[in-house]
């Protein structure tokens, strides 16, 4: 079993100041100086990042992170879209399964602010099929039409989403690294500009700059003596890129693969589920995450979340996206799935602060690339 | 003693309701107007351009004093928006309004803040004795991309400022310009419309650059917000100088005179001035005024000024003025702008 022994979060938001090397540096160097690890230490780093290549026309970031960090061990890069970090974090379990001993640092980063809200948005299209893209499907598009299904079907109206953003910005006032630390209402997000009908401005993730990093091993020596979880299962599963040959708008299939496999692995119910961070780049994403993830009937969405019964202040069982999600805490991209890992590492080893769930035992992580054409279902126990 | 010897405005009389722009593009126009804090803004007409706006505002004090005219020995001209990449507009106001042939001449370009720089040289060159006064003109036809934010406050108007040693109105006592190369809002060359880097025109941008200029000449003069009479900020839009304000110790009083961007909009380089202007009509003799443009790419001009005893014959009557004005439509606005 691999374990993870620390998690380091730069603030997500809108970091002029910062390059994406910046945020690497800040990431690795800042989870190091908090273990008190060397770099000797580390076997190879595994990271996430999705747009090194188009807003800083930078790609062979390996040997970027070679020279930040004066290291020449194996570097791999995983990008999946908005869950290159998940994809990230589950190569490396996949990794520390065949290789014993060994200690690996897991980097997410994303520089998404240097370029205009149009070119960010054309950016992070390009993983949507291309050709859905020529016909001018943006992801707010492709989420707006699967809202619109999915509220169709079963009879919701856009308060139901709201109430997704509404929870989150509340969970995100209690997070000091969210680029959002503000609540919201039902009104304010209803009133919100639309993006895509029927999405609005606040019923979706931002774009950030942000970086998280992770230490994982599986050496005995490493682990002793440290705050860690253990990675009870990280599974990965894939769908169809284009939406069109999606046989559904209203699930998410790569979801309930990559969850029921990861269920299975973990041995563990889903009733045991204390905390999850799920995937809700837009609002009707987490309604459907948790529905395709098993712990919400199909349909039943819409008034559980109106309801708020994954609220901390619902007296429930099961937490949703405590740090805020990406609509509140934010969303860069490569650093997200990387970021949710670190939030449920924070929840069960009681380091949560003012959001901290009570008894946290068991969490869950949901990273979703492009309109679910990846997705990664991880479950970390104490 | 060096500052302002005399000056004047043009703001022309058309305007367009912001109400009108938001309905244009489905926009929520209470919303709008809540944000930006602009309610209407000023457009020049479709025979108007920076050169006939500027050539108003310096007419409107030079007009047949020859003697003035002939003392001149320096027309610049600041703007976002000249007609000509390569054709100087200072030369043409300065045969407009019957200067002498005796005078350097140069069109100036800093984004919102063209004029304030070239003021500042002017100062400079009347202090030395090289010459013996200067016209400076802020003149901008501000255009915005259709839809953009920008396209609600972007208006039009001109000012025209004479710099002396002689019966000055309000001496320049001290400036500081803090400059850096921080990239919020530009025009390429050959581009119609501007572009700019949404919130990054903010914090990194006007706040820190403005904020960094006051408090460095506040420093340097060894003066506290409360020694000013009046305050006057660049006004890109309604809310960002009250926030600069805020953060700098300010108050909404000190604001208010100079406050014009609610009615007339951002004239871009002659926005801040224009408030400059709108201040001198109610300005008494010993007030202290605080005044900072800001222009992107950036920097920030701040200046202190006195105003002195010479200020009644020179007043000019601003608010009422500016209340002469003629409704247009849309369509008008973009026939206005030649827009395509």
């Amino acid at each position: 079993m691999s374990s993870i022994v620390g998690y380091y979060s730069t603030p997500f938001g809108e970091l002029w100041d910062k390059s994406l090397d910046d945020l690497f540096l800040e990431a690795a160097t800042g989870i190091m100086n908090d273990l008190q690890i060397e770099m000797k230490q580390i076997d190879a780093i595994f990271f996430g990042n999705m747009l090194g290549g188009v807003v800083e026309k930078q790609l062979l970031l390996s040997a970027h992170l070679s020279e930040l960090l004066d290291v020449n061990i194996p570097i791999y890069r995983a990008e999946a879209a908005c869950a290159s970090g998940g994809m990230a974090f589950h190569s490396a379990h996949e990794y520390l399964k065949s290789n014993p001993n060994k200690t690996v640092l897991v980097l997410g980063a994303e520089k998404m602010t240097d370029i205009t809200a149009s070119e960010i948005t054309e950016a992070l299209a390009t993983a949507a099929s291309h050709k859905e893209q020529s016909v001018g499907l943006t992801f707010p598009g492709v989420y707006a039409l699967m809202a619109q299904v999915y509220l169709d079907t079963y009879g919701y109206s856009e308060e139901h989403l709201a109430a997704i953003s509404v929870k989150n910005h509340a969970h995100g006032v209690l997070n000091d690294k969210a680029h959002f630390r503000r609540y919201v209402t039902i009104d304010n997000v209803l009133e919100s500009p639309y993006v895509a009908y029927p999405l609005k401005v606040l019923d979706s993730s931002p774009i950030s700059d942000g970086a998280a990093a992770l230490i994982m091993t599986n050496d005995a020596q490493m682990i002793q003596n440290r705050k860690n979880v253990t990675i009870l299962a990280s599974e990965t599963a894939t769908d169809t890129i284009s939406i069109a040959k999606r046989k559904r708008l209203d699930e998410v299939e790569s979801t309930k693969v990559a969850g029921n496999n990861a269920f299975l692995k973990a041995k563990i119910k889903r009733t045991a589920i204390d905390v999850m961070e799920v995937h809700d780049c837009f609002s009707i994403a987490e309604i459907l995450a948790l529905e395709d993830l098993g712990f919400w009937k199909k349909g039943q969405g819409g008034k559980l979340a109106q309801e708020m019964v994954t609220h901390r202040d619902s007296g429930n069982n099961t937490i949703v996206n405590t740090s805020g999600g990406l609509k509140a805490a934010g969303h860069p991209v490569g650093s997200t799935g990387i970021k949710q890992i670190g939030e449920i590492y924070l929840q069960l080893t009681r380091q949560a602060q003012e959001r901290q769930v009570k008894n946290a035992l068991y969490g869950l992580a949901h990273n979703v690339g492009g309109s679910g054409g990846v997705a990664v279902v991880s479950i970390l126990g104490i | 003693m060096f500052g302002i010897v005399d000056y004047g405005f043009y703001i022309p009389k058309y305007r367009i309701k912001i109400e009108d722009i938001a309905n244009q593009w489905g926009k929520c126009a209470d919303k709008v107007e809540l944000s930006l804090r602009i309610t209407e803004k000023a457009v020049a007409g479709t025979d108007e351009d920076v050169l006939t706006m500027a050539y108003e505002a310096a007419s409107s004090f030079l007009s047949g004093d020859t003697k003035v005219k002939k003392q001149i020995g320096a027309v610049f001209v600041g703007s976002e928006t000249f007609q000509y990449a390569v054709k100087p507009t200072a030369t043409s106001l300065a045969e407009w309004l019957g200067l002498s042939h005796d005078y350097l001449a140069y069109d100036t370009q800093f984004a919102c803040k063209a004029a304030t720089g070239a003021l500042i040289s002017a100062l400079g060159m009347v202090k030395s004795g090289d010459i013996d006064s200067a016209l400076v003109c802020a003149t901008d036809k501000a255009n915005a991309r259709p839809k953009d934010t920008l396209e609600y406050s972007a208006g039009s108007g001109a000012n025209a400022w004479l710099v002396g040693h002689e019966k000055v109105i309000a001496e320049i006592v001290c400036w500081h310009s803090y400059s850096s190369d921080t990239p919020d809002f530009w025009r390429r060359a050959k581009s119609e419309f501007p572009s700019h880097a949404g919130r990054f025109t903010g914090t990194p941008a006007y706040f820190q650059h403005l904020g960094e200029a006051v408090k460095r000449l506040l420093h340097k003069t060894n003066t506290k917000p409360s020694d000013y009479h009046h305050v006057v900020f660049h006004m890109p839009n309604g809310s960002f100088p009250f926030k600069a304000a805020r953060q700098l110790g300010f108050s909404q009083k000190q604001m208010e005179m100079g406050y014009v961007v609610p009615t007339l909009g951002n004239s871009y380089s002659a926005s801040a001035l224009m408030g400059l202007v709108a201040v001198l009509e109610v300005a008494r003799p010993g007030d202290n005024i605080l005044f900072a443009s800001y222009g992107s790419g950036a920097g920030s001009d701040a200046i202190q000024m006195k105003i002195t005893k010479h200020i009644d014959k020179k007043r000019k009557q601003f608010k009422n003025s500016i209340l002469a004005k003629e409704y247009i439509d849309y369509a008008t606005y973009t026939k206005f702008m030649n827009m395509k």
